[in-house]
């Protein structure tokens, strides 16, 4: 026979104000099994853990029931307590009888009911709990970074400064992602090549960090503390162990290929470095564009090349390892406005330019060596339309969120414009300006006192007459149609996820959003976190947001990771599925239904009446497993019971519920 | 290939080229057009300023004496707006039964929004209608620079025409370009022409015209081709009277599409009203039918 004892909080007046505790405890003792009932102010104080520990040890209690508040809130720390006594932590029922009776209601005659039948069914429920013991999994003390921008370049120093290795995973040849390609950085104009290259640099040379370019990942299996992770090296068809990066195939490459680093601007070989600060700073072919893989003709590289560093016949190769946790930095990319915004010339005029191609263009290292000069003619702008939000803020033809950055590059695009052509004009067309952050709106108050005339209203039009662009807009704070001749129109588009990302979130069994962001476990209090325990969040991959924020965010993910790792051991919760193989007809719906990918089928042999056979059965990675109960819900032979939660005693619970 | 036809109060009057066009065209490649029998005023402008269900149940009548005849043919509409009135009336019908059933109602006969409408660039645009136009041209505007111009309600509400695109829409530069003349890239293909406001506020509305005759001037076009009876009007009239008032030396002729597909098919200028234009339209003509070898 069970010996289960009741303690009720009054939580100050905080339930003793509405519910009558006293006679909440009275009627427990009425209970069957219910050897010891009482009430007191503050359970989970010290005095009120003591007394829950003395009256186990005096009335040998076997089961516990709290009735008390949320036990999202405490029920650990009555856990914890119970470690210390001869009862399994795990046979502790909280009762809520605050956030789901006290606070929500005023009748104290109705809301004393209510807290009782809550109590008798916790303690239906206790009657039928038995010990779970947590187990642990070991912890392999290495991280996966996924994308080399500046979140996981920042990410992946940190992990390795803290002493433990890293693997940092860049589809490009080069790391150094988007930040690598701007000029300046707002507010402090701190040039951003200047401050990324060197962490790049870094990188490369750290002993714990093993960086891998031009790969993508293949597949994940396994879970926190132990993922298995297939990786694709694509061919590069230049031996890097060999290449020193002296360039000269680069020189001698015939064939030409539009700049991706330059969006377009200008022109690199088919075999090439991405960038002139590019890390690793050795050259890749790329296979689309060169001829000798194209047509078989050519080789020039490989016959000018001192070292024969050369291979065409280089293959895709995959290799696997193991990882403890995985940081996902994957980052942004901009919208394709030319399909969205034909009204803006849809891509056919070549002066009307994205805020990443005026990022190359004023960058010294770009394709006019930091002139500002017309894509079309090469010839200096005087007057210059900023157009903001544009995809952003709208949902009818782009996105409906705010991109959090543009308010504060368009500044920074309209100071630039005015420092290097001073005889310029820049008109900024904006819906609002926004400028939380550290020196921000000084910022763009300098650019306002600069000369940039602010326009409150959006551009309906871009059109050209005469060699000039005219854009036709909205004086919102005016009330009527302006129109606005330019040399150059620039357009600060929005930010969307990287391409690519679905794969990336469906190989790691993580929740993307509606806009394909990928999602945190809690917006406010896990932002770094993901749903599935061991797996990161760095940077602009969760959404939108400039250097500082994405720095952060890269530092507290690597925070978070040196924590795990910090344990060679972690606990795992022991209120997992648990399948009833006899049971189980292997129907595969658990599998299907199972967020966290945590249950497979399996095959066992088994035995129908005399003869041997084989059998597909569920079974739970109780590693991967949170205790969600999905695959419960979903089992429909009633084989799989979520432990802590199992059929019978939620039906407990109900029996109670409805005596 | 034939369909229902509701010509509009404009094709006897102010469109009376259009419907010489069309009419020499069907003449030539067989297209059969029935005349919706006893049809009334689409509503236009008026209806659907004042009164929501009077804007849609007058189109309905129209449809629904389609219907009535039994010839279970889609209704090809020349008139942009009466296009789009009949257009915003079947996708009303067709989106809600209650009020497919309150639109039988108000006009007292059935309606059961089966049939299309079909705005001549629809109809132009089928393959088969290219095929047919195309075996009948025997002398092209070869060089001919024209810019075309839909206008606003070929295109626009997107929810109620379908059309592919609202700002740089091509299928009537397609079928130019059958003519063997090119349609030139340029920006004001679907700015409002003004419509009616430059009978009753012409001085908001004529700088509308202007900026899109000047565009289609600044872009090298030669003339301007329209698909709607009233935009036609509007630039082919006010043209010369805008020179005038402001001194500026515009010289496109504005023609309708059709009209161009008709002249390659052998038409005469009287045939098609070419004589009727208000800004000289029959010197440009010429001198590329002469140009081709004509």
């Amino acid at each position: 026979m069970s010996r289960i004892g009741v303690f009720v909080c009054h939580c100050g007046t905080n339930i003793a104000g509405t519910v009558d505790v006293a006679r909440v405890a009275e009627a427990m003792k009425a209970e069957p099994g219910v050897v010891f009932a009482t009430d007191y102010k503050y359970m989970c104080s010290e005095p009120g853990q003591q007394m829950v520990k003395d009256m186990i040890k005096e009335h040998k209690l076997d089961r516990i029931v709290i009735c008390s508040c949320t036990p999202r809130m405490h029920e650990n720390t009555f856990r914890k307590m119970l470690k210390d006594t001869d009862v399994n932590p795990y046979m502790l029922e909280i009762a809520n009888i605050r956030e789901q009776c006290s606070w929500v209601h005023t009748d104290k005659e109705k809301a004393t009911e209510k807290a009782i039948a809550l109590a008798r069914m916790a303690v239906a429920k206790v009657g039928r709990d038995f010990p779970l013991f947590t187990s642990t999994i070991p912890i392999h003390k290495k991280a996966l970074v996924i994308g080399g921008g500046i979140a996981g370049i920042q990410a992946a120093l940190d992990i390795a400064d803290a002493g433990y290795q890293v693997t940092l995973l860049e589809r490009e040849p080069s790391i150094g992602g988007r930040m690598v390609m701007l000029d300046k950085t707002f507010p402090t104009l701190d040039c951003s090549a200047c401050i990324s290259t060197p962490k790049m640099v870094e990188v490369s040379a750290h002993p714990n960090i093993e960086l891998r370019t031009s790969c993508e990942l293949e597949d994940v299996s396994g879970y926190v503390g132990n993922f298995e992770v297939t990786i694709r090296q694509k061919a590069r068809y230049v031996n890097h162990d060999i290449c020193t990066g002296c360039g000269l195939c680069e020189t001698k490459c015939p064939t030409k290929v539009i700049s991706e680093f330059n969006q377009g601007m200008s022109e690199r070989r088919a075999i090439y470095k991405s960038f002139a600060q590019a890390v690793p700073a050795k050259p890749v072919i790329d296979p689309d564009h060169c001829r000798k893989l194209q047509e078989g003709k050519c080789g020039v590289c490989q016959a000018v090349c001192p070292l024969k560093a050369i291979n065409f016949e280089d293959k895709d190769t995959t290799f696997t390892d193991t990882y403890g946790a995985i940081i996902v930095s994957t980052g942004y990319q901009l919208i394709q406005w030319q399909d969205l915004y034909p009204e803006y010339g849809g891509g056919r005029f070549k002066d009307v330019i994205s805020g990443l191609q005026f990022e190359r263009l004023v960058n010294a290292s770009g394709p006019t060596e930091g002139h500002i000069l017309r894509p079309s003619d090469q010839t200096e702008p005087k007057d210059v339309v900023i157009v903001k939000c544009v995809g952003s803020r709208d949902p009818k033809k782009g996105k409906s969120y705010c991109s959090r950055a543009c308010c504060m590059y368009a500044a920074k695009h309209a100071h630039q414009i005015l420092e290097k052509i001073p005889d310029s004009n820049v008109y900024v067309f904006y819906m609002d300006v926004r400028t939380p952050g550290k020196g921000y709106e000084e910022f763009y108050d300098r650019t306002r006192k600069d000369g940039a005339n602010y326009i409150r209203g959006r551009v309906a039009k871009i059109y050209k007459e005469g060699g000039r662009l005219i854009c036709r807009g909205e004086d919102s704070l005016l009330g009527r149609q302006v129109t606005v001749e330019a040399d150059l129109v620039i357009l600060e588009t929005a930010m969307v996820p990287a391409d690519g990302i679905g794969e990336v979130v469906h190989k790691l069994g993580i929740a993307m959003d509606a806009d394909g962001w990928v999602q945190e476990a809690h917006p406010k209090l896990r932002p770094v976190e993901t749903q599935t325990a061991g797996v990161y969040l760095a940077g602009t991959c969760q959404g939108p947001k400039d250097i500082p924020d994405t720095v952060a965010q890269a530092s507290a993910a690597a925070a978070k990771v040196c924590g795990l790792f910090s344990k060679s051991e972690m606990e795992t919760s022991p209120m997992t599925s648990k399948v009833d193989q006899s049971k189980c007809c292997g129907c595969g719906h658990c599998e299907v239904c199972c967020p966290y990918k945590a249950i497979t089928l399996v095959e066992i042999d088994d035995r129908e009446g005399p003869k041997k056979i084989r059998r597909t059965v569920a079974s739970v990675n109780s590693g991967l497993c949170q205790g969600c109960g999905c695959c419960a819900a979903a089992c429909r032979t009633g084989a799989i019971d979520l432990l802590g939660f199992t059929n019978d005693q939620i039906l407990r619970e109900v029996d109670a519920l409805c005596q | 290939m034939q369909f229902s036809y509701y010509p509009g109060c404009s094709m006897d009057t102010t469109g009376i080229t259009y419907k010489l066009s069309i009419e020499y065209i069907c003449s030539k490649i067989g297209l059969v057009l029935h005349e919706i029998p006893d049809w009334n005023c689409c509503g236009a402008t008026a209806a659907h300023s004042k009164n929501k269900m009077l804007a849609l149940a007058l189109p309905a009548r129209n449809l629904a004496q389609a219907e009535e005849e039994g010839l279970d043919l889609d209704v090809a509409v020349p008139c942009a707006s009466c296009y789009s009135r009949m257009k915003h009336t079947v996708v009303a019908a067709r989106q809600d039964e209650n009020m497919r059933r309150k639109l039988e109602e108000i006009i007292g006969m059935p309606y059961k929004a089966k049939a299309d409408v079909l705005n001549f660039l629809e109809i132009f645009s089928r393959p088969e209608m290219k095929r047919a136009c195309q075996e009948k041209m025997y002398r092209t505007l070869k060089g001919m620079k024209v810019a075309c111009y839909y206008g606003c309600l070929t295109s626009r509400p997107v929810e109620v025409t379908g059309a592919s695109s609202t700002e740089n829409p091509m299928e009537m530069d397609e079928i130019v370009a059958l003519t063997g003349a090119e349609p030139v890239e340029w920006d004001f293909k679907t700015e409002c022409c003004g419509a009616s406001h430059q009978v009753d506020a012409p001085k908001a509305a004529r700088p509308l015209i202007e900026r899109i005759i000047r565009n289609a001037k600044a872009n090298k076009a030669q003339a301007i081709i329209t698909a709607c009876p009233l935009c036609n009007l509007n630039l082919d009239m006010r043209e010369g009277e805008i020179n005038k008032a402001k001194g500026t030396r515009y010289d496109l002729p504005v023609y309708q599409f059709t009209e161009l597909l008709a002249v390659c098919m052998g038409a005469g200028a009287k045939d098609i009203g070419i004589h009727k234009h208000f800004f000289p339209a029959f010197d440009l003509l010429n001198e590329y039918l002469r140009k081709a070898g004509d």
